[in-house]
């Protein structure tokens, strides 16, 4: 028995030092004279597929039920209700995955690499929430999303963010979008469920480092109403922009504005807008001097911006896995580095030519630089259009929910007097 | 003044609801787009375990406390070797299978004896983290019949699976769903 061990020993140190690592069945396998049977390895399946149609149908249903509370019932303890029921399925029991946020990524790799197809869920949650914000406005926002829902429900203390503030804090959500696009399109990583933060709360496990980001978001809700959605959330900025042209939308007052002021201060996300006041003829032509070298400055600046972004290419492209092993193979070949790493020695164990890996690395470097180019033009170019939109004088009459910003929680209803008079009529109507 | 004022108005409508109707369109048409090369089928995480090199981060670069990952053992491959590389640490002399020399740090790696000089080598997922020890001492010296593999009844299906983002390999692929497992094949006849 010794000896035969021993022999195996032998041959196993002479495998090593050939070096052959990969080779199959050194040892035959045995033929067994007791009748022995190879038992068989366990294949548990992955949850059923049935999941993604009742996902799929529990968004909808969501979707819908809240257009109809926000929109017609105009509760928020009814909105509130059901976004305390989305945060639970769709965020502790679903595990926060998949979302709209994040499906937004699989879209855009689907688009870019032709052998990937996306599964039909994903294309569902990306594309509900989206057709509901040309109709009725962000109620995606108000009760369906459980990363807003687990903001929104910690907001106890609302402080007002000043409006310039507030505006330059979300040109951070255009860099986060395009960010992810440009990751996403080159199959480098999946940026926004990398830095998800609160989907570790929804696990109850997960990255310390996310962990924390998360646990100081949701500290920061308490005071400031949900900085993710108004600050970060890239998808948000896609309903953003397509519930400006919502059919229908929140109104504060059910009837006409009598202009009393008390919804002033009722919204926690900043989203009321109060009625314009003429600007003075002098400031009045300033505007337009303005607007008019903005106006110029527009393409400069979306060049600027894009011609950063695509020299940044050798630091963006190192978030492909490919991009980071040519360079350190690079690195140790050249002898810059005397230790090895994981990934180069599994690199050099499959016994790949360099060439054709920096040839490839470049590739995606080469990518990385037209992508930067769409990168930079697109921050660039919000830059612009924010700037823009501050020199144009827009005329409003009466307090408004803010067309974009508008996150459909429904808090001012109540403010309203006009709405005060309307539930006192319906609770008496039926009499 | 009035009708002018009317006018700038309807303009601004039409243009509103062409820019409306081009985003629907943009909306359907990318609908469209997703469903001309729809899959029926969800894709979940595998390892590959041609590739996988067990370098271990598969135990702790899971979003789950106790990680997917686990060994399998596919028992037409494994040389049920007594002296199992897999199993005891390297150097082990006089090779007897005392706690403190077996390789797994959970002992989840179990040992049954089948007939002379034969034993059966079972993993117990309780106990299995993944860290893939017996994985490396397996390919390196044996068979190579213990792989790591994603254990679909454990893992979340991560949108971005956390471990494929460090894994030095690129061992990681999304696979259909209805065919969820990368098992090693015989090589032999």
């Amino acid at each position: 028995m010794i000896r035969i061990g021993y022999i195996i020993i032998g041959i196993a140190v002479l495998c090593l030092s050939s070096g052959v690592a990969s080779a199959l069945e050194r040892f035959p396998p045995p033929e067994f004279e007791s009748g022995y049977e190879f038992p068989s390895t366990t294949t548990p399946h992955p949850q059923q597929d049935i999941y993604e149609y009742i996902d799929t149908f529990v968004l909808l249903a969501a979707l819908g039920i809240s257009s109809y509370l926000v929109l017609k019932k105009r509760s928020r303890r009814a909105i509130f209700i059901l976004m305390v029921f989305s945060l639970l399925y769709f965020g502790f029991w679903r595990k926060g995955c998949v979302c709209p946020i994040g499906a937004t990524q699989n879209i855009v790799l689907s688009i870019f690499d032709h052998s990937y197809a996306v599964p039909v869920a994903i294309a569902f949650f990306f594309l509900l929430p989206l057709v509901f914000a040309l109709f009725f406005g962000r109620v995606f926002c108000a009760a369906v999303c459980p990363l807003g829902a687990i903001q929104d429900l910690v907001l106890l203390r609302p402080v007002s963010v000043p409006n310039w503030l507030e505006s330059g804090l979300r040109m951070f959500a255009y860099v986060y979008l395009a960010a992810a696009v440009l990751f996403a399109a080159t199959g480098s990583a999946f940026l926004i469920c990398r830095y998800d933060p609160f989907v570790a709360f929804f696990r109850l496990n997960g990255n310390l480092n996310v962990l924390i980001i998360g646990t100081c978001l949701l500290l920061i809700s308490v005071f400031i109403g949900r900085p993710y959605c108004r600050f970060i959330c890239p998808y948000g900025i896609l309903l953003r922009q397509l519930s400006r042209l919502s059919k229908w939308r929140v109104t504060i007052t059910p009837d006409e504005c009598i202009q009393c002021r008390l919804c002033e201060d009722s919204c926690p996300y900043g989203a009321i807008r109060r009625p314009s006041v003429n600007w003075p003829a002098t400031e009045y032509g300033r505007g337009k001097k303005r607007l008019a070298v903005l106006l110029v400055l527009l393409p400069i600046l979306m060049i600027l911006c894009g011609w950063s972004g695509s020299s940044l290419r050798k630091v963006t492209s190192r978030m492909h896995p490919t991009v980071r092993l040519a360079e350190r193979i690079y690195l140790e070949d050249a002898g810059k580095v005397e230790d090895t790493t994981d990934a180069s020695l599994a690199f050099r164990a499959t016994g790949k030519e360099t060439g054709t890996l920096y040839e490839e690395a470049l590739n995606i470097r080469a990518n990385f630089g037209l992508g930067g180019w769409f990168f930079g033009g697109f921050v660039g170019l919000m830059i612009g259009l924010k700037l823009i939109t501050v020199s144009i004088w827009r005329q409003r009459t009466d307090y408004e929910a803010g067309r974009a910003s508008c996150l459909a929680c429904g808090r001012c209803f109540r403010y309203c007097p006009m709405e005060r008079a309307r539930l006192k009529k319906t609770k008496e109507a039926p009499v | 003044m009035m009708s002018e004022n009317k006018k700038n108005i309807n303009r601004r409508h039409f243009l509103k609801d062409g820019v409306w109707a081009t985003c629907l369109a943009g909306l359907a048409g990318l609908g469209g787009f997703l469903l001309s090369k729809l899959k029926k089928n969800n894709t979940v995480w595998q390892i590959d375990p041609y590739v996988c090199v067990a370098c271990g981060n598969c135990a702790t670069y899971c979003v789950l406390e106790d990680s997917a990952v686990k060994c399998v053992q596919v028992y037409e491959i494994c040389g049920y070797c007594d002296i199992c590389t897999g199993y005891l640490e390297p150097e082990v002399n006089p090779p007897d299978t005392g706690a403190e020399n077996e390789l797994c740090p959970t002992g989840a790696l179990k040992r049954v004896f089948v007939e002379d000089p034969y034993f059966e080598y079972n993993v117990d997922e309780s106990l299995c983290n993944g860290c893939g020890k017996c994985v490396k001492g397996c390919t390196v010296f044996g068979n190579g019949s213990l792989f790591l593999q994603v254990r679909h009844d454990r893992c979340l299906n991560c949108n971005e699976c956390s471990i494929a983002a460090a894994c030095p390999s690129q061992a990681y692929k999304r696979v259909p769903a209805n065919e969820p497992y990368l098992l090693k094949k015989m090589d032999h006849a």
